[in-house]
């Protein structure tokens, strides 16, 4: 007979198989026999953070960054509860990820037990989809199973709950190589006649646009969209979770397109005639309002879920398959067309997005004796070469790291897109640094932001994770006061960060080092110097203008060709 | 231009995928005009049945938001091909008179249902066919109805074509 084994060690036993490197958790009740096996192995390397929430952000850090699934434990009830928005998070922005949640024992489920919530109810509508154990003889398959779905096709969390007794039971283990699900078949290839049809119309467009999104990143695209844009010579836009998938410094691109997005990116969108998007997924912060949006296009749309396709906007040629295998078809059936651009036409096209694009539309005051927090961006480009890896968190401080920060390479901007998780920024580098021990990592984030998950601090402590931190401090939750500008007549309700603690201070507290930097002159030089502390965490409070808002500006419901500026703040038509 | 359209789905016999089905509805806001659902004769799988409507457009999502769930196997929709729907109504009517019963008797007979009990002055029937045949019935004896239960549309395509097939 094979030999026996608990729950709890098969569990430990499975991870190391399944080659996961490290578990983001915090421990509990219903975790407490899994807990004792970790401590009894040095395969899976446990990372013990001081919030849940803080948990889930580094799992899905550290997905984005390596690509690989971030993995989640925590206890029933509070434990789970505090993992949801994490969860949801990386379900917005399609990230794969493995959260297993404690749950009280199969013969208390259901008795309002002490620490027990229906987590397979709660966490429904925000997973790729979940799992109750109810049998220890399944928990091996199940594992597997969790890791096959969260990564394969459009990735996504995967919720486990495994309730206590499963943890204790015992039976024999082995675990599975591979897995099918008669229920579960990602696309892969695309179709080759919608192939053939995108190919025709793109060499026949006047006024080509490529749109790319975080498809392109997750789905490891970045090579053979370079490929693509470089054999069309086409202008190239990316949304805020496509950046890096193509180099943010190469001629072809035209800047982030959607609500702060460039001008020439939203122009180009408005007036194109073909339009590829690739990974994209025509959110409404890209869109604005729909029946303006690209008026005279036809769209491609290349995406891995069919469900993305036609969602918001009409497709004409839908290609539903992997971004990466999708391109290099797409890349084959351009160069063996023996045809080549309208050049004539493309030409005029391009004379055109020059034009918008002499707008300047991303120009900044630099002469202001208060420190611009663009300049801080820019600065931090300078100082890291451009290839650090920067987290960030949500407000204006994510608009102007994504607006300044030209990132050349994939996975390189980590932020929360879809659901625009305040809190995100630090746990996030947590796992980036993990994943990349020895490259730079920063967190762009902003004073009220910072607050939300301050606590990972001390994890980054315990790990010695010398991340930097970048505190954009404008004493205003800066995002919330530039709408209360626009749209409530400068009615700044709510929106001032009163009774700031002293974050040198903090940062000390914790055991790292804080700086604090007032002048535009002294911004590079205490970067320099911070980045030069290779293996302390600093962090960074730059006290910056606290009027300047994010341009340019689409507010919500107008068209992309309708957009707030900086230099003259009135509306373009 | 809304359309009512009717989805035949296989999907895992497990505790949570009805809640998933019914879960999709509620958060993305479709319609439901009916679902059943039950084993089938492989009992880890489950056949379910939902009526729909909405735009071309909101079907399409649904379909394949549908298709989306991992614990659904396949999804036809019934309303792109040659099909047979039926739905079953258990009704109880009460009768005071012969006139009354009359009547009631009559409108069974109509719709080919079957009379199960008559016990003071109440018949309990059973009448299966289309929704809008269902419909018709409670039309016709609407007066009377003490109770009624309905099953919700089920559905077949017909000729050689099948969900076990696809
Ligand atoms: C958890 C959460 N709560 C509230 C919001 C709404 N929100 C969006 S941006 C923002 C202000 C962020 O302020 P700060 O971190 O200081 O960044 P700034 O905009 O000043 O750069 C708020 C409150 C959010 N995105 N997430």
């Amino acid at each position: 007979m094979d030999k026996q084994l608990r729950g709890a060690e098969i569990f430990v036993k499975a991870l190391s198989d399944e080659g996961v490197e490290f578990l983001f958790g915090y421990p509990g009740g219903a975790v407490l026999h899994i807990y004792d096996e970790i401590f009894k192995q040095d395969k899976v390397k446990h990372i013990l953070v001081r919030h849940e929430q803080g948990a889930t952000h580094a799992a899905d850090g550290y997905a984005r960054a390596c690509g690989r699934p971030g993995v989640v434990l925590v206890t029933s009830g509070p434990g789970a509860t505090n993992a949801v928005t994490g969860i949801a998070t990386a379900y917005m922005d399609s990230i794969p990820m493995v959260v297993f949640t404690g749950q009280v024992s199969t013969a208390l489920i259901g008795n309002d037990a002490f620490q027990e919530v229906d987590c397979v109810g709660i966490t429904r509508p925000c997973v790729k989809h979940n799992f109750l154990v109810q049998r220890v003889e399944d928990l091996a398959e199940t594992i597997k199973k969790a890791f096959y779905v969260a990564s394969t096709g459009r990735p996504g969390p995967v919720v486990v709950d495994l309730p206590k007794d499963v943890t204790a039971a015992v039976t024999s283990y082995s675990y599975p190589k591979t897995v099918t699900m008669r229920s579960y078949k990602p696309p892969v290839d695309g179709d080759p006649e919608q192939i053939h049809r995108a190919c025709d119309l793109l060499l026949s467009a006047k006024k080509p646009m490529i749109y790319s999104g975080g498809g392109a990143v997750i789905g490891n695209a970045s090579e053979e969209l370079t490929k693509f844009a470089r054999l069309l010579g086409y202008p190239v836009t990316q949304t805020l979770m496509g950046l890096g998938a193509y180099p943010g410094s190469d001629p072809q691109f035209v800047g982030m397109l959607g609500m702060h997005g460039t001008y020439e990116a939203n122009m180009a969108m408005h007036h194109c005639d073909v339009l590829i998007s690739i990974g994209a997924r025509f959110d409404d912060r890209v869109t604005g309002d729909l029946e303006k949006f690209c008026p005279e296009a036809k769209i491609i749309h290349i995406d891995i879920d069919p469900a993305s396709i036609s969602k918001n906007v009409y497709v004409d040629v839908p290609i539903v398959g992997g971004v990466r295998s999708v391109l290099r078809e797409l890349n084959q059936a351009i160069e063996s067309s023996g045809r080549a651009p309208v050049d004539r036409a493309t030409n005029l096209w391009w004379a055109q997005i020059k034009e918008w694009a002499s707008l300047k539309c991303l120009d900044y005051d630099k002469t202001s004796k208060l420190i611009k927090p663009q300049s801080v961006i820019e600065a931090l480009h300078k100082v890291t070469d451009g290839d650090a890896y920067i987290t960030s968190d949500v407000g204006q401080h994510q608009m102007w790291a994504a607006q300044y920060y030209t990132f050349d390479k994939p996975r390189r901007w980590i932020n929360s897109g879809g659901l625009g998780t305040m809190g995100f920024g630090l746990p996030a580098a947590i796992g980036v640094q993990l994943a990349f021990p020895d490259s730079v990592v920063a967190c762009v984030t902003g004073e009220a932001s910072f607050q939300m998950c301050i606590q990972e601090l001390s994890t980054c402590l315990q790990y010695n994770l010398p991340i930097k931190v970048v505190s954009l401090n404008n004493r205003y939750m800066g995002m919330v006061r530039q709408w209360q500008e626009f749209f409530y007549e400068s009615r700044y309700s709510n929106s001032y960060m009163d009774a700031l603690p002293d974050f040198v201070k903090l940062a000390e507290s914790y055991g790292h080092i804080g700086m604090r930097i007032d002048q535009p002159g002294d911004v590079v030089g205490a970067l320099e110097e911070a980045f030069g502390l290779r293996d302390r965490l600093v962090v960074m409070d730059f006290i910056t203008d606290q009027t300047e808002n994010v341009y340019p500006m689409i507010a919500a419901g107008k068209g992309q060709h309708e957009m707030h500026l900086a230099t003259d703040d009135r509306e373009l038509a | 231009m809304t359309e009512r359209h009717t989805l035949a789905l296989l999907l895992e016999n497990t505790a949570g995928s009805l809640s998933r089905v019914a879960g999709l509805f509620s958060a993305r806001a479709y319609n439901i005009e009916s679902l059943s659902v039950a084993p089938t004769e492989d009992p880890t799988i489950s056949r379910m049945t939902v009526v729909t409507s909405g735009s071309p457009q909101i079907i399409d999502q649904i379909v394949k938001q549908l298709n989306k769930l991992i614990d659904v196997i396949v999804l036809v929709d019934l309303s792109d091909g040659l099909r047979v729907e039926r739905e079953l109504l258990l009704v109880k009517m009460r009768h005071d008179n012969d006139l009354e019963k009359d009547k009631i008797l009559k409108a069974v007979g109509k719709l080919e249902g079957a009379l199960l009990d008559t016990t003071e002055g109440v018949s309990t029937a059973e009448i299966t066919g289309s929704s809008a045949q269902l419909d018709e019935f409670v039309r016709l004896v609407d007066s009377s109805i003490l109770e009624l239960a309905r099953s919700g549309t089920l559905g077949l395509q017909l000729g050689p074509k099948s969900l076990n097939s696809k």
